[in-house]
């Protein structure tokens, strides 16, 4: 037996097909001609063409909605959903760029590059939550991590600016970790004030000081690195290894927080204080001590993410650079469950979606660019409503521990 | 090893919860410490444990004093704690949970879970506890969970295993096993220090038995030659009323009728299936059943403030399936909720204000817009007087009453009004004797005048004692039917465990 609930879901889901295969059909069969998706920097590329291409999908999406809504598609509808969205934005870009050509494997660099501070900035939300205390100020800490950072490697090098941005994490966090933690003031409350204060300090000194000196915001930021032989793998080589030592940083962190959070000490002593932290106090753990060293940790993970900005991509820093990548990196928390590779794949279907804008925006798809600049946010909006349901966050995530 | 605990002291903020008390405890032995909710219990155990600090007084362990900063100091000297509400991590596995804390590890601080795991079995094999190292702690029963907690402290050493209320959440039968492994440990050397307020447990169990009365340790008894009137009266100052006194019932018609009812949560599961019953006028039908088997999900249903999944509900014939909970009180149902913090009282007004909170729309208190405090004030003064309220003034926050009279408030409230049932689920939880006797006078008096009464609870004394009617709740179902004056506690503690006594009594047909 189902709950309603559950039935509710399948029917909603069952709609959403329905809509896509309407917009499918109405929409993306508009334009014939063959769109040219470069698949390597040298020219092979895939050929589709559009309008076909808009028919089948569209068809396809009828079949799913109807069978979603005749009788729910139980244990692979996440699969199934996951596939269906991969083809819809298939759809989209061949209609999009149909009578021209353009760098699929270009936008998919792109898009892991810039999936670095989302994921850098979920990895510190995970560190936060799983330990118990819940981390708004994400959005802060990047913020505050490129204007400091941008600063330190214009002064100095691109080392120093890394760890001047570390550095500016991490007091974040203890500033969010003394009022959380030791003056249990609501979490939400001091994220948002820590956010707050990042936008405005920022802002003043990058209005004050970076503006009428620009030796102190500007910067070489470092080259793209090949992997030897990863990077010759066609098509994948380009995307995934030749990157900046930024996104090789990322995929190291999700891995090392992956293995630290399941199969050590730590992760477990972690784990037990964001979910019943009287259990782990009572056999002797310091969850006070634990949960200030972790926001410290996540902290210092915000700041490399907040340094992507300035040192890992532009050379400069802007008034409001991070532009809520902090928030979708909280959202990537949600979509992976709390897991970090789960956080990682969230983090690169949000990448894949600005991505995705700043091509389009190059076409001419009469597309209003304003709502381009919304489809970040729609696809958050989307994927956490639809793809995640109801997911199950750590249970002491947001109470301030009582030692008594 | 010996225990020692002297001259312990232990002050919050207007009340002094433990006075100057000696306690001493050696291995082999049970020591039952009993008193009521509130007589310090807890809380001495909490200086013992190093959670508290206690503000006068010293620890001896063989003789030497000691200092305990923290639960790991406790961990290193001896002593366990099993306590009242696990510490367990529901979705740790039983070896992670077990081993926190002192995880056996392999290089750079990765978790050794093999080692773990057979921590886990060689303990569980050698008390008899019959554990499963890798199943999850929340798919457990609460029995097993028990013995989980129980592992944490023996693989950590302890000579000394303190449990805190451990039978509150067992069935009778699980309390059976409870004893058995308690016998167990001491046989093994350990020391039991036994912390509860049912009496008949620590006169089977305990070697010595320990009375504290307001944060005092008021006498020792010896368990062979005690009474239970005389420890009851030792706990409570004065002569106690063990049994309920009431005459035989002369049910009437039918008030509440419950047709195939059944509750299905948001997850998908079926928390009540096809629960069929009725409760009629001037008869206390009593709901048994181990937490968690439904009973709170039944009352929420029967109070509307859970929808239902399929049957019918029926209050004096008119169908309420539908009906808001205002509807339903309206139409004369009383509702005593298990909580009284959260669902019974708003804590953070008055007294007043909450005794008038199920009728403050009635035109005797408000005249459609605005309230008539002065007749609220008058009410609640004849309330606090007619329901033994003890408080000085009816215009302080219902917070700074003590439990017991909290739940007197609820009870006053609800039962002041022209009711046709009363619906009182764990009335008496955690509330001091005094009250808990005058309460059941209150309900067998609302019985007599012809009120159709459902109590639920999980102290099966409480329904034994009250209850003209006992239904059985089992995993979502009513399984038995039954006359208390016949069936026996063993019997009825069977089918809250999910068995059918054989040759069984004073069943309903």
């Amino acid at each position: 037996m189902i709950s309603a609930e559950q039935k509710k879901r399948a029917r909603n889901v069952g709609y959403g097909y329905l809509g896509l295969a309407v917009i499918t059909l109405v929409i993306f069969s508009r334009r014939p001609g063959d769109a040219g998706f470069r698949l390597t920097e040298g020219g092979f590329s895939l050929t589709l063409p559009a309008q076909q291409f808009a028919y089948i999908f569209g068809i396809v999406f009828v079949g799913l909605g109807a069978a979603q809504l005749w009788r729910g598609l139980g244990k692979v509808s996440n699969i199934v959903l996951a596939l269906a969205t991969a083809m819809f934005v298939m759809s989209f870009l061949s209609w999009a760029t149909s009578g021209e050509s353009f760098s699929l494997v270009g936008m998919l660099q792109d898009t892991v590059s810039r999936s670095v501070p989302i994921t850098l900035g979920a990895l510190a939300g995970i560190l936060c939550e799983r330990s118990g205390v819940i981390n708004i100020a994400i959005e802060g800490m990047l913020l505050a991590g490129a204007f400091m950072g941008a600063v330190g490697a214009s002064l100095t090098n691109l080392w120093f600016g890394t760890i001047i941005a570390i550095l500016t994490g991490m007091l974040l966090a203890w500033v969010l970790a003394v009022f959380s933690i030791k003056y249990r003031v609501d979490q939400v409350i001091v994220g948002f004030a820590i956010n707050f204060f990042a936008l405005g300090i920022t802002s003043f000194l990058s209005f004050r000081v970076l503006v009428p000196n620009p030796d102190y915001n500007s910067l070489v930021p470092v080259m793209p690195i090949s992997v030897p032989l990863l990077s010759k793998i066609p098509f994948i080589g380009q995307i995934l290894f030749v990157q900046t030592i930024f996104v090789y940083f990322s995929f190291a962190a999700v891995a090392l927080l992956t293995w630290a959070m399941y199969r050590t000490r730590w992760g477990l002593r972690t784990r037990a204080a964001g979910e019943y932290p009287k259990a782990a106090g009572t056999l002797g753990v310091d969850v006070i001590r634990l949960r200030y060293r972790n926001l410290l940790i996540a902290g210092a993970v915000a700041g490399i993410g907040g340094a992507w900005w300035p040192i890992g991509t532009v050379g400069r820093f802007d008034q409001n650079i991070t532009g809520g990548r902090g928030f979708i990196a909280l959202a990537a928390v949600i979509f992976g469950r709390w897991h970090p590779v789960g956080a990682f794949s969230g983090a690169i279907v949000f990448a894949f979606a600005e991505a995705v804008r700043l091509k389009i925006g190059n076409f001419d798809t009469g597309i209003p660019s304003e709502f381009l600049l919304m489809a970040p946010y729609l696809v958050t909006l989307v994927v956490v409503a639809g793809f995640v349901g109801a997911s199950r966050a750590p249970k002491a995530a947001g109470q301030p521990y009582d030692e008594q | 090893m010996k225990l020692e605990l002297r001259g312990i002291t232990k002050k919050f903020p207007g009340v002094i919860a433990n006075d100057s008390v000696n306690l001493s405890i050696s291995t082999g032995e049970v020591l039952a410490l009993v008193g009521e909710n509130g007589a310090g219990k807890s809380t001495l155990m909490n200086v013992l444990y190093g959670l508290y600090k206690a503000d006068e007084g010293e620890i001896l362990v063989d003789g030497t004093a000691v200092n305990f900063h923290s639960p790991a100091d406790a961990i290193k000297a001896g002593i366990g704690m099993v306590h009242q509400h696990f510490m367990l991590v529901p979705v740790f596995s039983v070896a992670e949970n077990v081993v926190l804390g002192s995880e056996p590890t392999k290089r750079f601080g990765a978790l050794d879970i093999e080692r773990a795991r057979k921590q886990v079995r060689e303990v569980s094999d050698r008390y008899n506890l019959n554990l499963d190292p890798d199943a999850i702690v929340e798919d457990l029963p609460v029995g097993v969970r028990q013995r989980v907690e129980i592992v944490k402290v023996l693989l950590r050493d302890a000579k000394i295993v303190v449990f805190d209320e451990p039978t509150a959440v067992l069935t009778p039968s699980e309390i059976v096993e409870f004893f058995s492994i308690v016998r167990t440990l001491t046989d093994a050397g350990k020391g039991v220090v036994f912390i509860t307020h049912k009496l008949k447990e620590a006169l089977t169990i305990a070697d010595r038995i320990n009375v504290l009365r307001r944060g005092k340790v008021v006498g020792d008894a010896d368990p062979k030659t005690a009474s239970e009137s005389h420890i009851a009266e030792m706990m409570v100052g004065r002569p106690v009323q063990l049994t309920v006194n009431k005459a035989t019932a002369s049910p009437k018609q039918v008030v509440l009728d419950v047709k195939d009812l059944s509750i299905i949560d948001p997850d998908g599961r079926l928390i009540v299936e096809n629960v069929s019953f009725n409760v009629r006028a001037g008869e206390i039908v009593g709901v048994a059943g181990v937490q968690g088997n439904g009973q709170t999900e039944l009352v929420e249903a029967i109070s509307g403030l859970r929808r239902t999944s399929q049957g019918s509900l029926t209050l004096d014939g008119k169908d309420i399936t539908e009906a808001s909970p205002r509807q339903r009180h309206t139409l004369g149902m009383g509702h005593v909720p298990e909580d009284r913090q959260r669902q019974g009282l708003v804590t953070g007004m008055t007294i007043t204000e909450n005794l008038v909170l199920t009728r403050y729309h009635d035109s005797e208190f408000c005249n459609g817009f605005k309230m008539k405090w002065s007749k609220a004030k008058e009410k609640a003064k004849e309330l606090v007087q007619s329901y033994d309220i003890r408080t000085s003034d009816p215009d302080q926050m219902a917070s700074t009453l003590s439990g017991g009279n909290q739940q007197k408030v609820i009870v006053a409230r609800e039962l002041s009004r022209d009711i046709r049932l009363v619906l009182a689920a764990q009335p008496t939880r955690g509330i001091d004797v005094g009250s808990i006797e005058y309460i059941h006078e209150q309900i067998v008096k609302e019985r007599d005048s012809g009120t159709a009464i459902l109590i639920v609870s999980t102290e099966l004394d409480e329904v034994m004692a009250l209850s003209d009617r006992i239904l059985v709740m089992y995993r979502g179902k009513v399984v038995a039917d039954l006359d208390p004056k016949k069936a026996s506690h063993m019997d009825v503690g069977l089918y809250m465990a999910g068995s059918r006594p054989e040759n069984a009594v004073g069943v309903n047909s």
